[in-house]
């Protein structure tokens, strides 16, 4: 049974990647399992410079997900370098770093950390196009072909060693739009989503819960749009796709691979059972016994339309 | 100081007063590691209602029975669902976490505060301080029907007093005005709080005032509990970054955290 791909020329051992930002760089989950049995992890969205995020609250629960806005608070890609990346390296796991503008979001910060990371030992970049929580930047690139197409294009300049994946929103209309674009402009791979912009409202006190009013909403409620959304955009592009949002198990995991994903990220899921990816990696490998399906490549895709 | 993931045995269930549960759980591995003011990360139920774990702090580490305890008050959905776990059944438990711990370093002669639901995780610090340790201890409660531990305290404590807002029972008025009266002749060294935030902040403040240490236990809305998420901050005015409530803290040096 084969559970290795090969996703946009990073190598992993499974389809299953810890999605940024609830994974941190890794040291916490790895007290309590192997890191080294993960397909790869991505990191915190990193940025240029250390940026210190938004005010608490910053998270709250949903109905089967949660909202956040954390304002990608990072300590920046040097101290990443010193201290996090060595942490890693321990492990026998690809290494995805999440990278993005930092505080001011301009096209010359986003080419500033990417041109940094262009020289690591890691083996791959995944761009955050679309964070819903800063002010300036990501999210107007996100929405837009030419925003897409301008950032990407700027980035793989400097990028020229690594693969780079677009991170895509979904808060907008038609997603084929911003996949088209990163594949236009050179992106080896996308991934997708990443958080619905969302709102919760204490009704006592009248005031939205976090403190930056609206955050991301994650978790098992957001999957049947990510699942279409991924469906969607594996259909408009030829590169790869990473599928994520919502996804719980192994069973989840398949969904979204039949929808079109090449390998899947888990993230919300981790805070609430830190076995998470463990779990869907042994629920995919179930999964492949039941079926007689001796390599995970071949279901890429597999969704029978009616 | 590692940080588990177990499926342990609820070997007790004390209901103490309405709506506040004493749970006894069996756990050698949470058990050899767990620190006074260190907290759990507890998943009630394997469905995606309610989805997060519920952040509950530790009351009482028994090392010798392998016996690990926490208390906690009915509020939502997610401590409803817990409180109907019976004797017998496994609780899905993340911990023991926090770094920022009720450490008693050298002190011998400490001040303890606690106000409501925020006295029980004060307990452990007191019960485990070695015999030449003073403990006074201040408990505040808003009136006689929400007292809780005071026979437990009382038997740990070198010196104990117990308010009430409406002075229903024990001594009339807040725990904070009982410290203040003695702080200063007692020569006491440090002071372990926890409890409300307007308690926490009057706290914060004796301790402006006479350059006595205090430690805080806080509390945030946490997404991972272990430090991932960034979910929990708090302004750590020493460093002008945020920290981690739940893996620098929950306890903090009162004057290093903006609350
Ligand atoms: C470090 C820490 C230690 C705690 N220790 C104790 C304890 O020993 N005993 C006890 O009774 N309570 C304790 N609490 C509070 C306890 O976590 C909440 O009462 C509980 O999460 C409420 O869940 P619920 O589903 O019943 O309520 P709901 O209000 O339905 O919960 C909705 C969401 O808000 C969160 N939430 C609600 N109140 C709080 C709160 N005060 N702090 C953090 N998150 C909250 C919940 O976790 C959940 O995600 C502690 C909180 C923290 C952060
Ligand atoms: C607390 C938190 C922090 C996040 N931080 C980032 C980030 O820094 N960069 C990024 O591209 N996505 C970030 N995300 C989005 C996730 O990577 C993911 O796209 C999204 O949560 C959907 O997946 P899920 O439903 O499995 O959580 C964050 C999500 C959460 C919950
Ligand atoms: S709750 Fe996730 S970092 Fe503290």
């Amino acid at each position: 049974m084969n559970t290795q791909i090969n996703f946009a020329g990073i190598k992993m051992k499974n389809p299953v990647t810890v999605a940024s930002g609830t994974f941190g760089y890794g040291r916490e989950y790895s007290e309590i399992f192997d890191l080294s049995k993960l397909g790869a992890v991505i990191t915190k969205g990193t940025s240029y410079k250390p940026k210190m995020g938004n005010k608490n609250p910053r998270v709250c629960e949903t109905t089967a997900g949660m909202l956040n806005a954390i304002g990608l608070e990072n300590p920046g890609v040097d101290y990443f370098i010193e201290n996090d990346l060595p942490f890693l390296k321990k492990f026998d796991t690809a290494i995805i770093v999440n990278a993005f503008g930092g505080t001011g979001g301009t096209i010359q910060d986003y080419v500033n950390v990417c041109e940094v990371l262009n020289k690591l030992d890691i083996d791959g970049v995944e761009l955050n196009l679309s964070c819903p929580n800063v002010k300036a930047g990501c999210l107007a690139y996100g929405t837009t072909y030419e925003g897409v197409k301008e950032i990407t294009t700027a980035v793989r300049k400097v990028l020229t060693s690594k693969p780079l994946i677009i991170k895509l929103t979904p808060n907008i209309t038609d997603i084929t739009i911003p996949a088209k674009a990163a594949e236009d402009a050179g992106a080896d791979a996308i991934s997708l989503i990443n958080t619905l912009t969302a709102m919760k409202i204490d009704i006592n006190t009248r005031k939205p819960i976090l403190a930056n009013n609206t955050g991301g909403l994650s978790g098992p409620a957001i999957k049947p749009v990510a699942v279409r959304m991924v469906y969607q955009a594996s259909k408009a592009v030829k590169i790869p796709v990473m599928g994520l949002g919502g996804i719980m198990n192994g069973d989840d995991a398949i969904e979204f691979m039949l929808a079109g994903a090449s390998c899947i990220s888990i993230g919300a899921g981790n805070f609430v059972d830190p076995l998470c990816s463990i779990k869907t990696i042994e629920g995919i490998e179930n999964y492949m016994k039941k079926y007689n399906i001796e390599d995970i490549n071949e279901i890429i895709g597999g969704v029978q339309m009616n | 100081m590692p940080t588990k993931l177990v499926q342990a045995e609820l070997v007790k269930k004390q209901k103490l007063i309405t709506n506040i549960f004493k749970f006894s759980i069996f756990s050698k591995e949470l058990v050899s590691c767990a620190k006074p003011g260190q907290f759990l990360e507890i998943r009630v139920s394997n469905d995606l209602v309610p989805f997060l774990r519920r952040p509950i702090s530790i009351h009482s580490i028994d090392k010798e029975n392998n016996i690990i305890e926490f208390i906690f008050q009915v509020k939502g959905k997610g401590t409803e669902i817990l409180s109907s776990k019976q004797i017998g059944d496994n609780i899905d438990i993340l911990g023991p976490l926090g770094n920022g711990t009720f450490d008693l370093k050298d002190y011998k002669n400490v001040a303890v505060i606690g106000g409501g639901i925020g006295v029980f995780p004060l307990y452990e610090l007191v019960k485990s301080s070695p015999k030449d340790v003073e403990t006074n201890t201040y408990l505040g409660f808003r009136n006689k029907e929400l007292v809780t531990l005071e026979n437990e305290f009382k038997e740990a404590s070198s010196y104990f007093i117990l308010t009430t807002d409406d002075g229903s029972y024990g001594e009339n008025g807040f725990a904070i005005d009982y410290l203040k009266k003695d702080i200063e002749k007692k020569n006491i060294e440090a002071i372990y709080a926890c409890g409300p935030m307007p308690m926490l902040k009057a706290v914060k403040k004796l301790s402006e005032e006479t350059k006595i240490p205090a430690y805080l236990s806080l509390e945030k809305l946490m997404g991972c509990g272990v430090g991932a998420c960034l979910g929990c901050n708090v302004m750590n005015v020493k460093k002008g970054s945020y920290d981690k409530v739940c893996k620098d803290g929950p306890v903090f040096l009162a004057e290093d955290v903006e609350i």
